[in-house]
């Protein structure tokens, strides 16, 4: 029996939460211990997993299959694919510079790390489900690590309005997606939840019509599409800032991974009917998401924002069923994963700092915190899509698919770059330079710790902007299966 | 002969050790002094753990369904499953029993449990309106008094009464309408009558009207809505344990006695207008109400009793879905439902009875600064609440996404996104609670909660239960469906 490695990757945080959580509170050496240990150790695995994935083989790799409830049809079914490697690496360094952010987590460390650890399983599961059950199952446990640690660590001011609000509105996102799945289920007729099956089934025209949107929207909320997006900003200014990461990060990739594999793989005919309103609310996403972060005044509102920009390009290069598109909308799910982590990260640094997110009481930075400094702006050079970083290598296919599906969506969403290059200079040129307020004199530079993060992810960006292909031919493997199912389109 | 005499003795082996089990409860309460009185609790679980035993090893159904005892009863799955429902639920309501102040030393509340239990045994068996309605009234009567334990409480007396007039009521309702049942039909015995209703010889509107009667009793069992309102206050009133006994293993015997009765009356058919349609109209009516109704009404409690309360009137909603559904699967992930429901409600009244102790006090507000003071409780109440929620690993995930999903088997689309709607409404509540729990401070944060060792055994139980049942599904899936099965 081959090694069993998805699962490996998926249960190590499980267990290493479920072991914090027996410790006593008061040995916050071992506990942050094992949280880094156990998030080595699944960057280490995950990073192999991406070496060994074979892409010219492609398809579903890894995959292991045990029966769960074979009565329903459901079964434990771990695979990956050219699109979801790329994502698993994604959540493994994001949650180790997490890790390795929360070093100095002062307040009840146990519970942090371990519903850190808890919501790092979610991710991984959802990544590597090839069961739509099983999907659910693991999309459906990060709702109380998310919700538990925005109220318990969050930003005191906000932390209870904006921890509710994320949870409501992912989890309505969620039920309704599962409804769709459900239907799917019973509508196929192959009483399975295997999704390598349903690709298959065959589901009848005016079916697919009706039930994409179920599914699509239901997920695309965790997306951060509009009008559905607005828990996004507010749920990441009042999560801590490991959480910021993840949720930016990883969470809202889990999102629009769900919509492509459930809705747009599983109900093909339904997403070339719709392709138009996504197309439509991806560029809204893009546009509104860069005017709203331009004249936002705090710092941390601006990268949440700016989330919902990124996410809109995510979504139009899905709809746009084409190559380039789809091939763009993976890759940006990895670039803008890392450099919106990037960005929450050294957003907390300052705050940690200065105490204040307020961007007109800030400045001059640079000279405080110069890798932090340093670090944004490469983060601000990606989200620009500057060629040399990672964002312009995601950013271009996207470009390239929306004006063949409809050059209208390419000029506007040009534009919607162009704005987020005008608040990026702002934000930099107002926090990391200029004069130094008298109450920031005393402000220390960045630990260690938050050093090897910045490092890790700064070097993952501008080495997949010099060697996109690193990225580019894997999940360029995963995007031909999807469009072999869109009928060769 | 003999042969048949003995399978039916042994058949009912299980109720007849229940009534040995209380003989002994009752005698050891007379010749024991106070001090050892309180191992009852204990003898009791064990008892229950026994006579689980004993119908596993004697009484199962392995011949298919049989009529015994002239058609009173009906020995099949059904009646086994139910059976070990409701004998898991006495023993962990004893055992949070055995250490609460003013239950631990009396005999008599534990043979009125078992008792109750004996009744909700045959209730899940009978096949003879006349046999159901003594088995109701068997299992009611026990548990009036139990409501009303605390004779020197006012509350306590007064959820009693209150029980006792409501119930008396719905079953005189209940009652009549197993009269006009009797009158169209000439037989008590269900499934001669569900054979004779079939014929369709009875009017349509004569059996809905016959249906309505009767569901007025079934719905108070299950506290449904309009049926209600006895709930919140007799819940609040009577001493924790019992809340967590009516709300869980009393309940589960309504809806086994309402699965039984209607499947056997109104099965499925494809005719239209058929029994069965109107049928289905009115229970998904019920679940439509009761959820809302449950919910909404949660939002605004302050005591978690009633808050707790409110939401088991919405958790019966949800499982009306399965049972509007009216199909193998809606029937089984019903059955699926009461086990989660069981354990993980019983977990969480069990948390109400420990936190009142040391507390003194079932307000919301007690409850601030819980996980500082004993963070395993606080993660069990966090258990709990995801489960009562439906998230996943938890066994309220499984049960609900498949009452929701027998629904949309039976084309009920719409009542399944009102159950998704509505399990958001409950998320918002039961997070509340968690946020009280685990953000708000209390100046007692330092001082732990006390934590006899019966009640960590029983809420260690009930918690790996709600676990197991939440990621191992197969087996107790397994066991859902073949008591559904044995029902159609």
């Amino acid at each position: 029996m081959q090694f069993p490695l998805l699962s490996v990757i998926i249960f190590i945080p499980l267990l290493a939460g479920l072991a914090i959580l027996l410790f006593p509170a008061e040995r916050r050496e071992w506990i942050r211990g094992t949280a880094l240990g156990a998030a080595s150790l699944t960057i280490l695995l995950s990073f192999i997993l991406y070496l060994s994935y074979d892409s010219p083989v492609a398809g579903y790799q890894f995959v292991e299959e045990l029966p769960w409830v074979p009565s329903l049809g459901i079964s434990y079914h771990m695979g990956v694919d050219g699109i979801s490697v790329p994502l698993v690496l994604l959540a493994g360094i994001v949650l180790f510079c997490g890790v390795l952010i929360s070093w100095n987590v002062e307040e009840r460390p146990r519970e942090f790390f371990a519903f850190l650890l808890f919501l790092a399983t979610s991710v991984f599961g959802v990544f590597c489900s090839l069961d739509l059950f099983q999907l659910f199952f693991f999309f459906e446990l990060a709702v109380f690590p998310k919700y538990l640690m925005i109220i318990n660590w969050g930003y005191p001011k906000t932390r209870e309005y904006g921890g509710m609000k994320l949870t409501l509105y992912l989890f309505i996102g969620s039920m309704i997606s599962l409804l769709g799945a459900l239907a799917i289920y019973f509508g196929s007729g192959a009483h399975t939840f295997d999704l390598m099956a349903l690709e298959k089934a065959g589901f009848s025209i005016e079916f697919q019509r009706m039930w994409f949107p179920v599914v699509f929207f239901g997920f695309a909320v965790l997306g951060g599409i509009f009008p559905f997006h607005s828990w996004a900003p507010d749920g990441h200014v009042a999560a801590p800032t490991a959480i910021s990461m993840i949720l930016a990060g990883v969470e809202m990739k889990v999102g629009a991974f769900a919509a492509l594999r459930v809705a747009i793989m599983l109900l093909p005919q339904g997403a070339q009917y719709w392709a138009w309103l996504i197309l439509g609310l991806g560029t809204v996403n893009v546009v509104y998401g860069a005017l709203i972060a331009m004249v936002q005044t705090d710092f941390k509102y601006v990268i949440g924002f700016s989330s919902v920009s990124h996410m809109g390009l995510v979504l139009i290069g899905f709809a746009t069923l084409s190559k380039e598109g789809l091939l763009g909308a993976g890759m940006q799910m990895f670039s803008h994963g890392v450099m919106t982590a990037l960005f929450f990260s050294i957003v907390g640094m300052v705050y940690d700092r200065a105490h204040t997110r307020d961007i007109p009481k800030l400045g001059g930075l640079f000279q405080k915190m110069p890798w932090a400094a340093i670090g944004f702006i490469v983060g601000g050079l990606v989200s620009m899509g500057m060629p040399g970083f990672s964002g312009f290598v995601a950013e271009f296919p996207v470009f390239m698919g929306a004006w063949r599906a409809a050059p209208w969506v390419a000029i506007i969403a040009i534009l919607g770059i162009l704005i987020t290059a005008a608040y990026i200079f702002l934000v930099i040129r107002r926090v990391f330079f200029g004069e130094t307020p008298s109450e920031l004199l005393r402000v220390e530079d960045i630990t260690v710790m938050d050093k090897i993060a910045i490092g890790l992810l700064v070097a993952t960006m501008v080495g997949l902007g010099v060697f996109p292909s690193l990225l580019s031919t894997m999940v360029q493997t995963g995007v031909n299966h999807v469009l072999s199912l869109l009928g060769g389109a | 002969m003999s042969g048949d005499n003995t399978n039916m003795i042994l058949a009912i082996l299980p109720e007849i050790s229940l009534l040995v089990l209380t003989a002994v409860v009752m005698v050891l309460d007379l010749v024991w002094c106070s001090e050892r009185r309180r191992l009852l609790g204990w003898i009791t679980a064990a008892g229950a753990l026994v006579i689980i035993g004993v119908s596993v090893a004697f009484s199962r159904p392995v011949n298919g369904p049989v009529l015994i005892w002239g058609g009173m009863l009906r020995f099949d799955d059904s009646t086994f499953i139910f059976r070990m429902i409701f004998l898991a639920g006495a023993a962990l309501t004893a055992l949070f029993a055995s250490e609460t102040e003013n239950l631990t030393h009396h005999g008599e509340f534990y043979a009125l449990m078992l008792v109750s239990t004996l009744g909700m045994d045959l209730m899940a068996s009978a096949a003879d309106l006349i046999m159901l309605y003594l088995a109701v009234e068997t299992t009611s009567i026990a548990l009036y008094v139990m409501a009303g334990f605390f004779t020197h409480d006012q509350k306590s007396v007064e959820s009693g009464l209150k029980y006792i007039l409501f119930g008396a009521m719905t079953s005189a309702v209940m009652l009549y309408g197993f009269s006009l049942l009797y009158g169209f039909t000439g037989t008590t015995q269900i499934y001669q009558l569900g054979n004779l209703l079939l014929t369709g010889k009875v009017p349509l509107f004569a059996q809905v009207m016959a249906i309505m009667l009767v569901l007025v009793g079934f719905g108070f069992k299950i506290s449904a809505v309009p049926f209600h309102f006895w709930a919140p206050d007799v819940y609040e009133g009577s001493p924790t344990p019992v809340a967590g006994f009516l709300s869980t293993t009393s309940k589960a015997a309504g809806f086994a006695v309402l699965l039984r009765v209607m499947i056997a009356m109104f099965p499925p058919q494809a005719v239209s207008p058929s029994p069965s349609q109107a049928f289905t109209v009115i229970v998904a009516t019920l679940a439509v109400v009761s959820m809302f109704v449950g919910n909404l009404l949660a939002l605004a409690q302050r005591n978690i009793k009633r808050l707790l309360a409110y939401s088991s009137i919405a958790q019966a909603g949800y499982i009306l879905i399965g049972v509007a559904a009216n199909s193998a699967l809606g029937t089984s992930s019903a059955v699926y439902y009461l086990m989660a429901y069981l354990l993980t409600n019983l977990a969480a009244f069990g948390i109400v009875t420990i936190v009142g102790k040391t507390v003194g006090s079932d307000e919301l507000s007690a409850y601030a600064g819980l996980s500082r003071r004993s963070p395993g409780l606080a993660l069990a109440l966090l258990v709990c609440l995801l489960s009562l929620g439906g998230i996943p690993p938890f066994a309220g995930f499984f049960a609900k996404v498949w009452v929701f999903g027998a629904a949309v088997q039976s084309g009920l689309v719409w009542l399944a996104l009102l159950g998704f709607i509505n399990s958001m409404i409950a998320l918002y509540y039961y997070l509340v609670v968690l946020k009280v729990v685990y953000l708000y401070r209390s100046e007692e944060d330092s001082k732990p909660v006390a934590m006899p060792v019966t009640w960590k055994v029983a809420l260690i139980v009930c918690i790996a239960g709600v676990v197991v049942l939440g990621t191992i599904f197969s087996p107790w899936y397994g066991a859902a469906s073949s008591a559904a099965a044995a029902l159609f």
